[in-house]
């Protein structure tokens, strides 16, 4: 019984929707002609990404893409983050970011906060409910962070970003 | 260990059997999420004997005091407990004198150690080779002198096998060469290096060598005199003693000429306000209050190992290198990083489809350790184009049943994620 237990955090960590969007990553590449961009790294296990955006005439984000080497779990958490948050402003984003940190570390449950963002970022963040699977393995939750870290570094205009420190 | 000592001793080791070792081992009967512990990480830190643990600990609740200080018995027991320790490493390693054995608090430590003092003596355009394979811990403190002071590093390349040839070593050479710094045994690969012919190639153009022996030390019989090395870098955590110790050889005449490390109490003679005079080897490079019972734990730890026929544990070590290639291969989409005719006991490997920090996650729920990750040698990782292996590594108490625990789960792995 046990067994079965600790197997199922594993599977609700690799959920098919992860191990999906971590085999055929969507929004793969490098915008050209972007506005900001921003190079996140994990120095602990080598995995890195950048993130482009593009901005539009009321500054939110028409398109972004992500270039990167990492785990199912952060290539994953970053093709998914490039379809929820099209369309966003960077404080809307930046909700979206911290609605997700959450996800990922703490056992609130993912309804919880659907709840919380209401109507217009809710449906948004329910789409990566199943990044909750990492707040049972703390030393990956850095993994599934690291592309919303780097996107807000990109929003931000600082332009580097470490999981690290 | 002297010779009187090893005659002594020739037929009184103790037989080798895993089962017994890893009764030694107290963490060896735990389990972790609820399966028993397969731990095959001895690489990055090893597990630690009763024997270690139960030193440690009396030292702190019966004979605990500051070292070469107190004039009362229990700073003097502990002051000949510490230094017996370094009596200990100089046996195993066979330095001449144990002047020439300076504890630091690892490996780290010693390394940097020689780049601050001995390469503090290099000139702009003085050269340091190292190779492809280093641990960062063998890079990184002679960029800082490169940067310094103007010596240029040159860096060895390895062959797509992960070997380092003696012949490339010794086309890096010249009269410019002032050291040359090598890894005994790969860390991440497991390669074994040529190191006794890199040592007379070296010394045949003038230049000195030092060795980052973390993982010699533990899989090969070393013998300083014999290598004829000038420095010979190791740490305690991987050697079965506790972590926080490290140990530094160097030939004496070499650590005289040097320059202090750190400057502290401990490796002065005499201080005033106008200037200080230097302590004598060992405690001039053993500034402030050392690593006072991680040392007696080192002893300790390698009066574990002398229990036991070295030429034992290796053959034990090589079953297991040569048991877990074998299973490996036989499944399909791994790829071995790393495939050295001479290794020692550490498999680097990658799985189609499958990151290996995902993979060590897995692994991780069927109690298996392995370390996944660049192994601090991102530079050889970049040479055979990855960014990560996994990396499973052997010590003294591993099993083959261990490496079918690993086999085991890595096919589990794969049906979750590929």
């Amino acid at each position: 019984m046990r067994t079965m237990e600790k197997d199922q955090d594993i599977l609700s960590l690799y959920q098919e929707i992860i191990l999906d969007h971590g085999k055929s990553p969507r929004n793969a590449g490098i915008i050209e002609g972007h506005d900001c961009r921003s190079e996140g790294k994990n120095p602990l296990c080598g995995d890195r990404v950048t993130v482009t955006v593009a901005l539009d005439d009321e500054v939110r984000i028409a398109d972004l893409k992500f270039d990167g080497k990492g785990c199912a779990i952060s290539i994953a958490s970053a093709s998914m983050m490039t379809e929820a948050v099209k369309g966003l402003t960077a404080r809307e984003a930046r909700m979206m970011t911290e609605a997700v940190n959450t996800l990922c570390r703490e056992a609130t449950s993912p309804d919880q906060i659907v709840k919380e963002l209401g109507d217009e970022l809710g449906p948004r963040i329910e789409q990566l409910s199943a990044l909750s699977g990492v707040s049972q393995f703390p030393a990956r939750v850095k993994c599934a962070n690291l592309p919303w870290h780097t996107l807000m570094s990109c929003l931000d205009g600082t332009g580097v970003v470490s999981t690290e420190g | 260990m002297s010779a009187l000592a090893q005659n002594a001793s020739k037929n009184d080791f103790r037989d080798f059997d895993v089962n017994s070792v890893r009764s030694d081992f107290p963490i060896l009967s735990r389990t972790v999420h609820d399966k028993p512990l397969t731990y095959l990480d001895s690489a990055a830190s090893a597990q630690k004997p009763r024997a270690v643990i139960d030193v440690i600990r009396y030292q702190y609740e019966q004979e605990y005091a500051n070292v070469h200080r107190g004039a009362y018995w229990l700073s003097e027991t502990l002051t000949s407990k510490y230094e017996a320790a370094r009596e200990t490493v100089r046996q195993f390693i066979n330095a001449r004198s144990d002047r020439e054995v300076i504890f630091t608090k690892g490996a780290t430590e010693a390394i940097n150690l020689v780049a601050a003092t001995f390469g503090r003596a290099f000139n702009a355009g003085d050269e340091v080779v190292i190779t492809g394979l280093e641990h960062h811990s063998n890079i990184v403190p002679w960029q800082i002198l490169r940067d310094q002071c103007g010596i240029v590093l040159k860096v060895v390349p390895i062959t797509p096998e992960g070997e380092v040839p003696l012949s490339a070593v010794e086309a890096a050479l010249s009269s410019k060469t002032k050291l040359v710094a090598v890894a005994h045994i790969s860390n991440a690969l497991g390669t074994i290096l040529p190191i006794k012919g890199i040592v007379s190639a070296a010394h045949a153009v003038g230049a000195h060598v030092l060795i980052d022996g973390c993982q010699g030390i533990v899989h090969e019989q070393v013998d300083v005199q014999d290598l004829d090395c000038d420095f010979y870098a190791f740490s305690g955590h991987k050697l079965y003693g506790p972590n926080g110790i490290g140990v530094l050889y160097g030939k004496e005449g070499i650590l005289d000429g040097m320059q202090p490390y750190q400057g502290g109490g401990e490796m002065i003679s005499n201080v005033t306000f106008e200037r200080s005079e230097w302590a004598e080897l060992p405690a001039k490079f053993e500034a402030g209050t050392p690593p006072i019972v991680p040392a007696v734990g080192l002893g300790a730890a390698i009066d574990y190992i002398n229990e036991f026929d070295r030429a034992a544990i290796a053959a034990h070590e090589h079953d297991l290198l040569t048991y877990g290639t074998e299973q490996l291969q036989a499944l399909n989409s791994i790829k071995l990083i790393g495939t050295a005719k001479n290794k020692a006991a550490a498999i680097s490997f990658v799985l189609e489809g499958a990151h290996p920090h995902d993979l060590a996650t897995i692994l991780d729920r069927s109690g298996v350790c392995v370390r996944a990750g660049h192994h601090c040698a991102q530079p050889l990782m970049d040479s055979f184009g990855v960014t990560a292996t996994v990396r499973a590594s052997f010590g003294i108490y591993n099993t083959r049943e261990e490496v079918d625990v690993l086999i085991n789960a890595l096919g589990r792995a794969r049906e979750i994620l590929c």
